[in-house]
């Protein structure tokens, strides 16, 4: 199956309209001009060199960084594509906390880290009103086995687990309430390249699995070839190139993007 | 001496006001107060100042009792149930000698009742106010430092985080063990750190008929459940609140339904358990010999 069979190409509204968004730091350009649409079921990958933007695209779409200019529309579930810096807080943390998901890239960003595996998980139920013990338990079990960390680690620490089960973790973490968004900064930055595989391999199952939509952070052309159904390829701040990821890759038109995809291929 | 109105009482003791603050002083304790009233639950902030008394006590529940305290009060002042330490003492004295208030170990007899640690026993009225110093006054305060984020949360009704502790209660000892200053909710809207009282105590806040005051010193915050307001302590379906119970009644005055301090007796280990409440305690006893 190809990447793109995932995405609901049936769909009449983007999840995501995004409009010339920009956020600079002062004088400096963090990112500028950017525009695209998120299809329900799509993942979208922004590469680039460090520096071009990437992370400050990341938060400003995901609601955590003011724009200078532009809009990111959201399809709420109540009231269709709405501009997520017009709503109220507690709507826009409400969106954040259960149709979204973030996963940072230091999962001690991400975790609590002074309570447990299974309180790390069940927080955002209780978050959205759980008041039943031992459901709440049951369904931090469930995650746990899904992001493939044994049970008997649900009263465990974060602390004494390995970089990639806390990351594993951390997506169990989100992905609790069933969100339709995430965003992902480096997942799988810092991670050894074996333990690397097993978390793409699992991140791949899930997206496909709860049909998720996906943006995704990496300067890691390999992860983005194996998860992004569609790549925006970033410079200086600016998009220089974007499509379908496998295009992209394989016949880069901007010279920007063509050293990128030499220079990996050296590696 | 028992002066009659605030004027007299300027002079009951040189060169100290009455209740020893300034006037402007209580006045803005009393206005934050008042909104404390108006808001069950919410921290309200005010400029607290410096007391003269013991250190280890802490000051917030002094300066709303001498914010609120007039010249017609009797007061009462518990530390862990008991009238006769130390701190209750010298406090009781103080407000003797800088307010000229009559003061009582009696529950019943006290207009104004300033508390540390327990409720007392006896069910309090309408004609009564309870004062309780505070030690930390943000019972988010464990799961998030920064003040700028508590503030938000308690905005925004975003409690997930006290029913987290409560589960890891549950998950690492098999019941919420959590058995001080166990965390409630106002009027259905403000999680609130009752004050190191035990859990027992919890029950009483609910529709108290007495007016219910919290100063924090330290931090310099001040909130309140009114008379007859829903407090509710926090918990899960199938884990409910539970009081803490005891097998023994009082070794003294054989009660069976208030809280039991366990205390060491002789040199051989030899404990027994009695009301921590010792006004409680007293007049049980002497009904009890009355009666026989
Ligand atoms: N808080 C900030 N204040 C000022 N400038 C910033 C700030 N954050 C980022 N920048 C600048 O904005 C530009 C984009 O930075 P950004 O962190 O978004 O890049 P990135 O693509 O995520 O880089 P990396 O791959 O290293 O994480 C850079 O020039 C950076 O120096
Ligand atoms: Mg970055
Ligand atoms: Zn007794």
């Amino acid at each position: 199956m190809t990447a793109a069979a995932a995405m609901d190409l049936s769909a009449e509204t983007p999840l995501l309209r995004v409009r010339d968004l920009t956020r600079l730091y002062g004088d400096r350009v963090g990112c500028e001009g950017v525009s695209f649409d998120l299809w329900p079921g799509e993942v979208l990958g922004i590469v680039g060199e460090s520096g071009s933007g990437k992370t400050t695209l990341l938060n400003t779409l995901s609601a955590r960084l003011e724009p200078s200019a532009g809009t990111v529309e959201y399809d709420t579930r109540d009231a269709g594509l709405t501009d997520i810096y017009q709503l109220s807080e507690p709507r826009r943390r409400l969106l954040t906390r259960t149709d979204w998901g973030i996963v940072h890239q230091n999962p001690r960003d991400g975790l609590r880290m002074g309570v447990s595996a299974g309180a790390n998980i069940g927080e955002r139920l209780m978050a959205v009103g759980a008041r039943h013990y031992g459901n709440i338990r049951a369904d931090a079990l469930d995650w746990m086995g899904r992001v493939e960390i044994r049970d008997e680690r649900v009263d465990d620490l974060p602390r004494t687990f390995s970089g990639g089960m806390q990351q594993r973790l951390q997506i169990a973490r989100n992905l609790v309430t069933g969100p339709r968004l995430v965003f992902m900064d480096e997942p799988t930055g810092g991670l050894d390249v074996s333990v690397q595989a097993r978390l793409l391999d699992l991140l791949r199952s899930l997206v496909t699995g709860m049909r998720l939509s996906v943006i995704l952070v990496t300067h890691d052309l390999a992860v983005a070839r194996l998860l992004a159904h569609r790549l925006m390829v970033m410079k200086d701040g600016r998009v220089v190139e974007q499509g379908l990821t496998d295009q992209v890759l394989d016949d880069p038109h901007h010279p920007y993007t063509q050293l990128l995809v030499s220079s990996v291929l050296q590696v | 001496m028992q002066p009659n109105d605030a004027t007299q009482a300027q002079d009951t003791l040189d060169g100290y006001n009455f209740a020893y603050l300034d006037e402007q002083t209580k006045r803005m304790i009393r206005r934050a107060t008042l909104k404390a009233v108006a808001i069950p639950g919410y921290q309200v902030p005010f400029a607290g100042r410096e007391m003269p008394l013991p250190y280890g006590w802490g000051t917030g529940g002094i300066q709303v009792t001498a914010a609120v305290i007039g010249p017609d009060d009797t007061l009462k002042v518990i530390d862990q149930g008991a009238d006769d330490t130390t701190n209750a003492v010298s406090i009781r004295r103080f407000f003797a000698r800088t307010a000229g208030v009559a003061t009582t170990e009696r529950t019943t007899q006290a207009s104004l009742i300033q508390t540390r640690h327990r409720i007392p026993e006896a069910p309090l009225t309408e004609d009564q106010i309870l004062v309780y110093q505070v030690p930390i006054p943000e019972p988010l305060r464990w799961m998030e430092a920064r003040e700028s984020e508590t503030r938000k949360m308690h905005a925004l009704e975003e409690y997930g985080v006290m029913h987290v502790k409560l589960y890891e209660d549950i998950a690492h000892l098999g019941r919420i063990a959590t058995s001080y200053d166990y965390p409630v909710r106002v009027n259905g809207r403000y999680v609130m750190a009752p004050s190191p009282i035990p859990k027992f105590d919890n029950p009483k806040m609910d529709m108290m008929p007495a007016l219910q005051l919290f100063g924090a010193g330290r931090e310099k915050r001040i909130y309140a459940v009114p008379p007859y307001t829903r407090v509710e302590s926090l918990d899960f379906e199938d884990h409910p609140f539970e009081v803490q119970a005891w097998d023994e009644a009082c070794a003294l005055c054989g009660a069976t339904d208030s809280y039991l301090d366990e205390v060491v007796i002789d040199d051989a280990g030899g404990r027994m358990f009695v009301c921590s409440d010792t006004d409680h305690c007293t007049q049980r006893t002497a009904s009890r010999e009355a009666a026989e």
